[in-house]
């Protein structure tokens, strides 16, 4: 087997996305179809003291109005995690409601919706709603919202605290071992806000059929079938089985677009109430101001070294936002996303994290491309280059004398780590050796050093990361407050012809499940991918699934997709067993089809499907039909691992970082498609060197955003990075059948804390220690002339 | 992203554009290459109920040589400027400047009389052209006048145009020794500093943007010049700095400084 797994096969949806011909949810335009636009509050913190809707009434095309006092949803959009208190308290979890009633808690709260003929005339009408406001002082900075003098985003509980947790082992353990450590390293910043900027904005159509009593939502989602769940069950109260949500294509999603958003919600809802379709789409500066956001933890971390540089213990505080409400995914982000990584690749023997999560007067935060794993790496990573520093020891040396030794998962056990998780296979040491081959570390550090005589400031970073994928074995994360299973569901149906539909819950938004799912499908059944269809995104079409984040689409769906290929063969092995007159044992299955072995007497396939569904000389007691669906609930989470590494050249006249090379070792386990792998890592890369160099969302003090448009908020460009030179080590996953881990967030993982621990080796001999992110020409500079 | 409504006339020549402008005052534009009230208006930052394109008027959008100076008309994209070898020959420091502006998209478009009116004080002709002493040749309802580089600038999104003025051409005298040199803001890429120097001999002109909320000619740097670049030194002597989240006062001042010794030293 093989004619596909492996190889760099072109993506097949690329054929319509080239040509402008994919199918996103703005795309679509239903007769009778209503616009929405939304009046939103420009302010972050207010009293809502009126709202004044008669004007706009009256404006052109105005189909209806709604505002917070109109009932729709009354328990608001609920949060699918639930992280307690350390003493056992729950979390506390405020009302999101579907529009603001009388406050307003975030810059861009909505207020209220008006419905219009079209698009133009509904934005006109909006701007005829008054709305009377009384501005309330405000909170945005996650440590500051815990000062007893904060303003309180929700007055009902006394605190900005949603709940203040742990993880690790004992705080007191941990606090005499870094007391009595040879040498203690500390650090102190903030892993900052930033905004997940997918290319397609978020966009939502609800259709009501009144004959039907149905409901179907167009949603720009990552998991349609999560999304009708919360809305039926949890917001709207209206039966799922009257519910259709599709989700065709959807331009980038980067953890935003998972969420069970207000907006969503309300369109169904209003869509019954009006008997007609109606569409909203976010533009760019919505999108700036309502996207739930990524990061912002203001830490404070402590890790003791004995004298060989070996980490005797880690100890870390941190404050991290969720911002006015708790959005779907969001506790879980700076808690089991995050903590539970705190191990990274090292041996530490001691770990204690607390997190204290406030309420802010921003817009929430969540999960965005890697998820607390990220803000995990990017600490790990920058804390042991700052020891290194300070002990004088190389970056490299003091990583390997800290390494977990490879195992495999198989003959060695999974490695057991201070924080919850049974890491699966790993070889940390393996892509650290390769990266700094790759680089060519020794000649780099001869270069630098003569780079420095000629007053250049050139710079290497290293980080070598862990992440957990493969989300998630249901179970454990039931356990850890999930409200959700995280299995994943994979449909084949065969078709008389011997064509083959693969339906699967997971959601391509961008990744490229298409071309890859029929690879696998197509190696394992012996067929063309010509012959594969892989559908997704219709919850009428898919029998369920919990979508695609947590780079879980291969490790988790495809598994699931691999079982009830195994079905498959197995009825079809019967079928061939039948019409070859043999033992099913005395068959072998390859190149599609059935061979009586050491004989030439054989069935394709097609003609097995065939036979499936024209019965008629058939194994007795056999079902017809060749159509199998699977659940599938990995065993555990899966663990890729890399290193990477980043060249930088500081501008000593104005403190720009020019990023001279990027190299990216990766382990991902098996490989299905190089290209792609290639390109996820390429595509993660730039991600986290912008949020290293370039983008930062910023409030101010009362709350309003300064980084609300491409003006000043900055995205990288092409420009800004370097060819990307990427290689990888295998390292299989022992526990799913593909041996895959995931490489969807990888790249962002690895990358952040690279460049800066790149940044700061430039400037180390001036004395800079650490730079806070994003590291932009004016903080180089700045540090430059402390 | 939808502005409000609008009505749009596409005039056919100048005095026609001046006619519409005089009868519709403070409710129209003027629309050129689009490139920034089009932004503004999508934001319902601007809102004119009435737009005049004067994209089309012939004769606007040439760049010819008459006499000792160039002369580039008002509709001229920045791509047309970028590509003239006139320009690029006998004004050279144009053609850097031009360069640096946006992308190829917003080259374009965007046109040289849309820059100037527009007065973004973050934009790169108006280093240029005060460098260059450059005259702006305009047209309003009392027939047309010429107004100097130095004149033009008066502050944040304001120049010395009149309501019903519209810029014709841009009038340059030859340079043979010039350059623009650009510190770009990371996310709009427009000019956090931007300079433009000329040298005749000893003596040295210098046009900067981006530093101030006018852009301003650097006297204290021409008057303190004597070959060496030293005289940056003096690049924001009486001038306010403007300070944003992407560089503060002290941050910009220090650029600025840079950026003249780099443009005097180029
Ligand atoms: C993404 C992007 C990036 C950009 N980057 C840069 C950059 O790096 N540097 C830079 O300098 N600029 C930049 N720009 C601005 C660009 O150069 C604009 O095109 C230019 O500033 C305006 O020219 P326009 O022809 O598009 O004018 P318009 O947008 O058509 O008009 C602008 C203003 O000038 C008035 N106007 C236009 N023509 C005349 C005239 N002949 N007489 C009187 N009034 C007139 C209009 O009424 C309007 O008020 C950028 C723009 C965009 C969209």
């Amino acid at each position: 087997m093989g004619n596909f797994i492996g190889k760099s096969v072109k993506r097949r949806e690329d054929a319509r996305f080239l040509r402008g011909a994919g199918r996103y949810t703005d795309d679509i335009k239903l007769p009778k179809m209503t616009q929405a636009a939304f009046v939103r509050s420009p302010y972050a913190h207010a009293k809502v003291l009126n709202i004044d809707i008669s004007e706009a009434q009256k404006a052109d095309g105005v189909v209806a109005i709604y505002t917070g006092q109109d009932g729709c949803g009354a328990y608001g959009v609920p949060c699918g995690w639930q992280v307690n208190f350390k003493n056992g308290d729950t979390m506390r979890e405020p009302v999101h409601p579907l529009l603001a009633k009388d406050k307003i808690r975030h810059l861009g709260e909505a207020v209220a919706i008006v419905v219009a003929e079209t698009l133009e005339l509904a934005r006109d009408a909006a701007e005829l709603v008054e709305v009377d406001y009384e501005e309330l002082p405000a909170v945005t900075d996650p440590k500051k919202a815990m000062e007893p003098s904060a303003p309180l985003v929700h007055e009902e509980w006394g605190d900005n605290a949603a709940f203040d947790w742990c993880i690790g082992n004992d705080r007191t353990e941990v606090e005499a071992a870094l007391a009595s450590a040879h040498h203690v390293t500390e650090m102190e910043y903030r892993n900052h806000r930033v905004a997940p900027n997918a290319m397609e904005p978020r966009s939502y159509i609800a259709d009501y059929d009144i004959n039907a009593g149905k409901w179907t939502l167009y949603t720009s989602t990552q998991n349609p079938h999560l999304i009708r769940l919360l809305l039926c069950a949890f917001v709207l109260g209206i039966p799922e089985h009257k519910v259709r949500v599709v989700s065709y294509d959807v331009g980038g999603g980067f953890g935003s677009k998972i969420y069970h958003y207000t907006e969503e919600a309300l369109l169904t809802w209003i869509s019954k109430e009006i008997g007609r379709p109606v569409k909203w789409t976010s533009d760019r500066s919505e999108a700036f101001l309502t996207d739930a956001h990524g990061r912002d933890h203001v830490v404070h971390s402590k890790m003791g070294f004995d004298k060989d540089g070996k980490i005797v213990a880690h100890l870390t505080d941190e404050y991290c936002a969720m911002g006015a409400y708790l959005s779907t995914f969001a506790p879980a982000v700076p808690t089991y996303l995050h903590g539970t990584l705190f191990q990274g690749v090292y041996t530490t023997p001691l770990i204690h994290l607390n997190v204290v999560a406030p309420f802010t007067h921003t817009v929430v935060v969540d999960a965005y491309r890697g998820a607390g794993r990220p803000e995990a790496t990017y600490l790990l990573e920058r804390i042991i280059s700052k020891a290194a520093k300070e002990m004088k020891m190389d970056p490299a040396d003091i990583r390997f004398k800290n390494f977990i030794p490879p195992f495999d998962g198989i003959d060695e056990p999974g490695y057991q780590t201070q924080v919850a998780l049974q890491y699966d296979s790993g070889n940390y040491e393996g892509v650290l050796k390769r990266g700094l081959e790759m680089l060519g570390y020794e000649d780099f550090r001869k270069e630098q050093t003569k780079a420095r005589k000629n007053g250049k400031l050139l710079g290497v970073g290293i980080s070598t990361y862990i992440e957990g994928c493969g989300i998630a074995p249901s179970a454990v994360v039931g356990s850890l407050g999930a409200r959700a299973g995280l299995f994943e569901v994979g449909h084949v149906r065969v078709q008389p012809t011997g064509k083959v539909q693969v339906f699967t819950g997971t959601h391509s938004h961008g990744q490229g499940h298409e071309t890859v799912f029929a690879q696998f499908v197509a190696d394992k059944l012996g067929i063309p991918m010509d012959d594969i269809e892989i559908e997704h995104g219709d919850t009428d079409q898919v029998a369920f699934g919990m979508g695609t984040y947590g780079s879980r689409s291969l490790a988790v769906g495809g598994s699931a997709i691999i079982k009830s290929v195994e079905k498959v063969l197995e009825k079809g092995a019967k079928i061939a067993a039948h019409k070859l007159e043999a033992a099913e044992k005395d068959l072998e299955y390859a190149e599609g089809k059935w061979t009586v072995k050491g004989t030439d007497k054989s069935i394709s396939f097609g003609d097995v499907s065939l036979t499936a569904y024209v019965p008629h000389d058939y194994p007795e007691g056999l079902e017809p039909g060749l159509d199998f669906s699977s659940f599938y609930d990995p065993s555990n989470f899966t663990y890729p691992f890399g290193t990477h590494i980043a060249v930088v050249e500081v501008d000593k006249d104005t403190g720009k970082v020019d990023l001279q090379r990027f190299i990216a070792c990766d382990d991902v386990g098996n490989v299905m498609n190089p290209m792609i792998v290639d390109g996820q890592i390429q595509g993660g890369v730039v991600q986290g060197v912008g949020q290293a160099l370039l983008e930062e969302v910023v409030y101010d003090d009362s709350g309003q955003m300064i980084t609300g448009s491409y003006m000043d908020y900055a995205m990288p460009r092409a420009d800004d990075v370097p060819m990307i030179e990427t290689d990888r080590t295998v390292t299989p996953c022992p526990h799913n059948p593909l041996g895959v881990k995931g490489a969807g967030e990888a790249g962002a993982i690895g990358s952040t804390p690279a460049v800066v621990n790149a940044v700061v080796d430039a400037l180390s001999h001036l004395g800079v220690t650490d730079i806070q992110m994003p590291v932009t020409p004016q903080r180089v500079w700045k540090a430059m002339q402390n | 992203m939808i502005p409000s409504k609008f009505d749009y006339i596409k005039a056919s020549s100048i005095s026609e554009a001046v006619k519409l402008l005089g009868k519709h005052g403070y409710d129209a534009k003027i629309l050129s290459g689009g490139h920034s009230l089009i932004p503004a208006m999508k934001l319902r930052l601007n809102r004119p109920l009435v737009l005049i394109d004067i994209s089309g008027i012939s004769g606007m959008n040439t760049i010819t040589e008459q006499g000792g100076e160039i002369i580039i008309g008002a509709n001229c994209t920045h791509s047309q400027v970028l590509k003239s070898d006139l320009v690029k020959n006998k004004l050279n420091i144009v053609t850097q400047t031009v360069k640096c502006i946006g992308d190829i998209q917003v080259r374009n478009r965007g046109t040289i009389g849309g820059s100037l009116a527009h007065a973004d004080p973050s934009s790169d002709y108006p280093a240029t052209i005060l460098a260059c002493e450059a005259i702006i040749e305009v047209e309003g309802k009392n027939g047309s006048r010429t107004i100097d580089a130095i004149d033009f600038f008066q502050g944040i999104f304001t120049t010395s145009l009149a309501e019903d003025e519209i810029i014709t051409a841009v009038r340059f005298p030859k340079v043979i020794n010039g350059n623009y040199q650009k510190f770009f803001q990371s996310a709009s890429r427009f000019a956090v500093v931007g300079v433009a120097v000329v040298k005749d001999g000893d003596s040295v002109k210098v046009g900067v943007t981006g530093v101030s909320d006018t852009p301003y000619r650097a006297i204290a740097v021409e008057d303190a010049y004597s070959g060496n670049s030293d005289a940056g030194s003096h690049a924001i002597d009486n001038i306010e700095v403007m300070s944003d989240h992407f560089a503060d006062v002290e941050y910009r001042s220090h650029l600025a400084k840079v950026y003249v010794k780099k443009a005097l030293e180029a």
